[in-house]
């Protein structure tokens, strides 16, 4: 009964995925509500290509990417994709591990435009690196600044010169 | 620095150098522009000049500590803001709020809506030489300050939107001071209205320059007034409602071109929304307390302080000017009767054993509002745009992680788009129009 009511609630994209590529999706859950999906990293951009150009899903609005250090897990890094849909007026959540020895995932900058600095973004603060990114620089800290703040193991008092070469 | 410029497309092109520090320039942003006579070829954006790390801070802070942090994030309407991130801890608490805290809310982040719109057209007219409108509109915006100032007790840093409520009740003079504000701004719109819309100078310069197209501001991520003005439809407030939106009657004014007057133009309509949204809420809004004429004896603090050492006093106790509207009897209106997420009535904390139990209980590390593990996501229709809340529980009382989606920064993401191949004088009008808050944007 429990498990019926659930099935009731998954929306059409996520029937639809999971009719489409089964072997990639690792975990469903909606925690608080919110609807998410663990993708397998590899296949990232093929679904969230599929979820973006599927004219009866039309999740065309990335709303948000970053990431999260789960520090002494692994896979460390988890990466989170925020998409919309006018269509549906629907909100998903997709999620990817990355690990810390191979911190590399393929760009969405073939999908959205504003992928370009969100991915920045994440690169700057945690160093995750984006492959086929047009301009893979910090974003908010300055091109000398070593370490990425976000990561648990960077200190939170932590001084840097603010110029580089000045004390 | 300057990295994509290195590689000049025409060998007489001129490098300009535009910000961070520049008169016209609203907000620390950089803009290195390469420039053939007064075209502009060739620009890039570079921010975080106000990067403060606010994630990371917010990281090392209790779940209350978090709340002063988000009103400088957009620090012109900083109620939107303590609304989005407290609604979040609340979605993930699972709290019900009283219906009159509810529509307090409301009736705050509209005024605040209205003060951003007004800050942003100010600025934009002013840039395009309107001074007349810059002067009315901050007139207007005082009218609204006063409101915010008399109910939270600050213009800017408010802190007023408490998890489980609103920090305290309106003023007992609030009916008359918002019809004041409101039909004073409503004079100023319409004044603004005269002198803008319709004005050849103020369409010459806006119609036509930086336009987007709808594919394109849904490619960058745009939301809210930016968003609307190349004609899509999309609200927070109507998607996906919060608060009390869904019981209360108004439009989402849209574009069509998605120029910078079409920009200024929802603006302006929206302001009139928003007003509308403000007169509904206060007539439909449920009573609170009623107000209990101070008679017979009242106890100063310190003599209630006194004579609790005996006996809890059955007097009625002043409280400091400072903590007006949140007397005992306004709590059942303005906060959750979930005692294990809200501060403690003054009264009780300073004459009873239990109260000051739990004041401690509430403030104390490693102690105060635990969410379950988990993570969730919650927006509200910020002034820019689509503030969204990302947080990570891992069920201590800190954030594990807390993520702003900023609306801005996707705006800001193809400013150097929307300025190309334009005059480097429509390059501030434009920088305007998207109105680019530093504190939001950096972070």
């Amino acid at each position: 009964m429990e498990g019926k009511a659930k099935e009731m609630k998954q929306s059409s994209a996520v029937k639809l995925l999971k009719e489409k590529f089964p072997a990639d999706i690792l975990e469903y859950s909606t925690p608080f509500g919110d609807e998410t999906l663990l993708i397998r990293k590899e296949n990232i951009i093929k679904i969230l290509k599929f979820l973006k150009e599927t004219p009866e899903l039309e999740y065309s609005l990335l709303l948000d990417i970053t990431c999260v250090d789960y520090i002494g897990q692994e896979p460390r890094f988890e990466l989170i994709y925020h998409v919309y849909s006018f269509r549906l007026n629907h909100r998903l959540r997709i999620k990817t591990k990355i690990s810390e020895k191979n911190p590399f995932i393929e760009s969405s900058t073939c999908l959205w435009k504003n992928a370009n600095w969100l991915e920045r973004e994440v690169f700057d603060m945690f160093g995750i690196k984006f492959k086929n990114h047009p301009d893979l620089r910090r974003i908010l800290m300055y091109d000398e600044f070593e370490g990425h703040p976000l990561r648990k193991d960077y200190p939170l008092k932590k001084r840097q010169p603010r110029l580089p070469g000045a004390e | 620095m300057g990295e994509k410029l290195k590689r000049r497309t025409k060998r007489e092109s001129l490098l300009l150098n535009m910000g961070p520090s520049h008169p016209a320039m609203h907000g620390t942003i950089r803009i290195m522009l390469e420039l053939d006579g007064e075209r502009v070829l060739n620009s890039e954006v570079e921010i975080g000049y106000l990067h403060r790390g606010f994630e990371k801070t917010c990281e090392n802070k209790t779940y209350l500590q978090v709340l002063p942090y988000t009103d400088r994030l957009n620090y012109v309407s900083p109620l939107i803001n303590n609304t989005g991130y407290v609604m979040t801890v609340e979605k993930m608490l699972g709290l019900e709020i009283p219906e009159r805290a509810q529509y307090i809310r409301t009736i705050m982040c509209e005024i605040s809506r209205i003060c951003d719109h007004l800050t942003c057209l100010a600025a934009m007219a002013m840039e395009t030489g309107a001074f007349t409108v810059f002067l009315y509109m901050i007139k207007a915006r005082e009218f609204l300050w006063d409101v915010v100032e008399q109910t939270t007790g600050a213009r800017m840093t408010t802190s007023y939107i408490r998890i489980g409520g609103v920090k305290s009740d309106f003023p007992k003079n609030y009916k008359e001071l918002i019809k004041k504000a409101v039909d004073e701004t409503r004079k100023v719109l319409k004044d603004c209205h005269g002198l803008l819309t319709k004005n050849k100078i103020f369409l010459n310069r806006t119609k036509g320059v930086a336009v987007v197209s709808k594919e394109d501001a849904i490619s960058y991520g745009f939301t809210g007034p930016c968003l609307r003005a190349t004609g899509v439809y999309y609200d927070v407030r109507k998607a996906h409602p919060y608060l009390i939106y869904d019981q209360l009657d108004f439009e989402i004014p849209l574009g069509e071109n998605g120029d910078n007057y079409d920009r200024y133009y929802v603006r302006m309509l929206e302001m009139e929304q928003s007003l509308r949204i403000i007169e509904q809420a206060v007539e439909k809004m449920p009573r609170g307390a009623i107000e209990v004429e101070n008679i017979g004896e009242i106890l100063e603090p310190y003599q209630a302080i006194k004579s609790a050492r005996n006996k809890k006093p059955s007097q009625k106790i002043k409280l400091s000017p400072n903590l007006e509207g949140t007397e005992k009897e306004k709590y059942p209106h303005i906060l959750t009767s979930d005692k294990r997420y809200i501060i403690p009535p003054k009264e009780d904390t300073y004459t009873t054993i239990t109260g000051l139990i739990s004041h401690f209980k509430f403030f104390m590390k490693g102690h105060g509002i635990h969410p379950p593990k988990g993570e969730a996501y919650f927006s509200v229709e910020g002034a820019n745009g689509e503030l969204g809340f990302y947080i990570v529980s891992d069920g201590t009382d800190k954030p594990y992680r807390l993520h702003l989606r900023a609306p801005c920064f996707h705006i800001m993401s193809a400013l150097e788009k929307m300025i190309q191949g334009g005059y480097v004088a429509d390059i501030i009008p434009t920088f305007g129009s998207i109105n680019m808050i530093g504190g939001e944007l950096d972070r």
